[in-house]
């Protein structure tokens, strides 16, 4: 929930400075949650190996726990029964997090325009960076990762102060 | 049944063994003799790995000589599109030798799985896939390719140097982003999309 967020809680002097420092340490140590359910799934461990380094920005500590992580990566179909999984997964992740919708499934259903397919995970999860591609390449993760690494750079903690609801 | 136990006994190790130092440096050697091959990483952001002819990337509508769009509003690009990704709104042509040219050509680039049958069903050659690859954004309505952004990436990628030119890439643009700036910095703006 942002420990900092607590201590200087506004828009202060402080806030300011800790959350330049906080952001630095956070965008370059990303820890990605990968929820790989189909093809997607393997080009995200492509990305992860040795051609496209992942650990060259800081986030080849992938963790299966999402307890301990802070950057979801989804890759794959996400049809109407695995969507409460995927919502208990977010909901798990500490604050701040991140969501990447990796592929045509899960970030508008594809060619799977059915009736057990979720049309777009971003009508439950608050998606922020989209990768096209049926899979991807991984040079087109690293590129959202980088996009990633932009939007913790300008995040800051005043957001936290406000209480969220969460259903 | 008999049944045969053998018993295993602890191995003795000698004073140099019980250090572990010759498997810590035998397992340095392994390491070490990795450093002087060759590297596999592409650094992507600086370096771009180039993909051959008939990669099926980000599209774009094709020109003729004199600059106009080829493309005749004859819809047999959606209809073949397994995705439904394309749109086309026909009207009336200003030029003699055809009747149709698309007022409204969008391109649903998040539901698009890039299979290029749309490529392979234009009679005219009006549609193209192109190498692009890398091309991430923050709001779904920044993947509505439409007709003037289906245009500039052929501006971009007429003469197949789109990856060899590394300014190129920073000249790309869809929909949104004209003037989406301002929402591209906002972390806010994502979340705001969908209160809990």
């Amino acid at each position: 929930m942002g420990l900092e967020s607590k201590l200087f809680g506004g828009s202060g002097f402080m806030s300011t400075t800790v959350d330049q420092a906080l952001n630095w340490a956070r965008k370059n140590s990303l820890w990605p949650m990968p929820f790989g359910t189909a093809c997607c799934g393997i080009e995200m461990m492509a990305t992860l190996s040795s051609r496209t380094d992942m650990a060259r920005f800081g986030a080849e500590a992938v963790r299966f726990s999402p307890r301990q992580c802070d950057l979801l990566l989804v890759a794959g179909r996400v049809p109407i029964k695995m969507m409460p999984v995927l919502k208990r997964i977010y909901d798990q992740m500490p604050e701040p997090k991140w969501v990447i919708s990796m592929g045509a499934c899960c970030s508008s259903g594809g060619v799977f325009n059915t009736y057990t397919m979720v049309q777009g995970i971003d009508h439950f999860l608050p998606v922020d960076v989209y990768i096209p591609g049926c899979p991807p390449r991984p040079e087109a993760v690293v590129d959202a990762l980088i996009k990633i690494q932009k939007l913790v750079e300008k995040d800051s903690t005043a957001r936290f102060a406000e209480p969220q609801i969460i259903a | 049944m008999a049944t045969s136990v053998k018993v295993l006994k602890r191995p003795k190790l000698n004073l140099l063994e019980q250090t572990y130092l010759p498997q810590v440096m035998a397992g340095l050697v392994t390491t070490f003799k990795h450093v002087p091959q060759v590297k596999d990483t592409v650094s992507y952001p600086e370096e771009k790995w180039i993909p051959r002819d008939g990669y099926r990337g980000l599209h774009r509508l094709n020109k003729d000589e004199d600059g106009r769009i080829k493309c005749v509003a004859c819809e047999m690009c959606s209809s073949a599109c397994p995705a439904h990704c394309i749109t086309i709104e026909a009207e009336v042509s200003p030029w003699e030798d055809r009747e149709k040219i698309p007022k409204r050509y969008d391109i649903d680039l998040l539901r698009c799985i890039f299979c290029g049958m749309c490529e392979e069903a234009c009679p005219e050659d009006a549609i193209e896939l192109t190498e692009i690859y890398d091309f991430c954004g923050y709001i779904r309505e920044d993947f509505i390719a439409d007709k003037d952004t289906l245009l500039h990436i052929y501006d971009l990628t007429a003469d197949g140097n789109y990856y060899r030119d590394l300014e190129r890439s920073q000249k790309l643009f869809f929909t949104g982003h004209k003037g989406a700036e301002d929402r591209e910095v906002s972390p806010e703006y994502t979340r705001n999309l969908l209160k809990w």
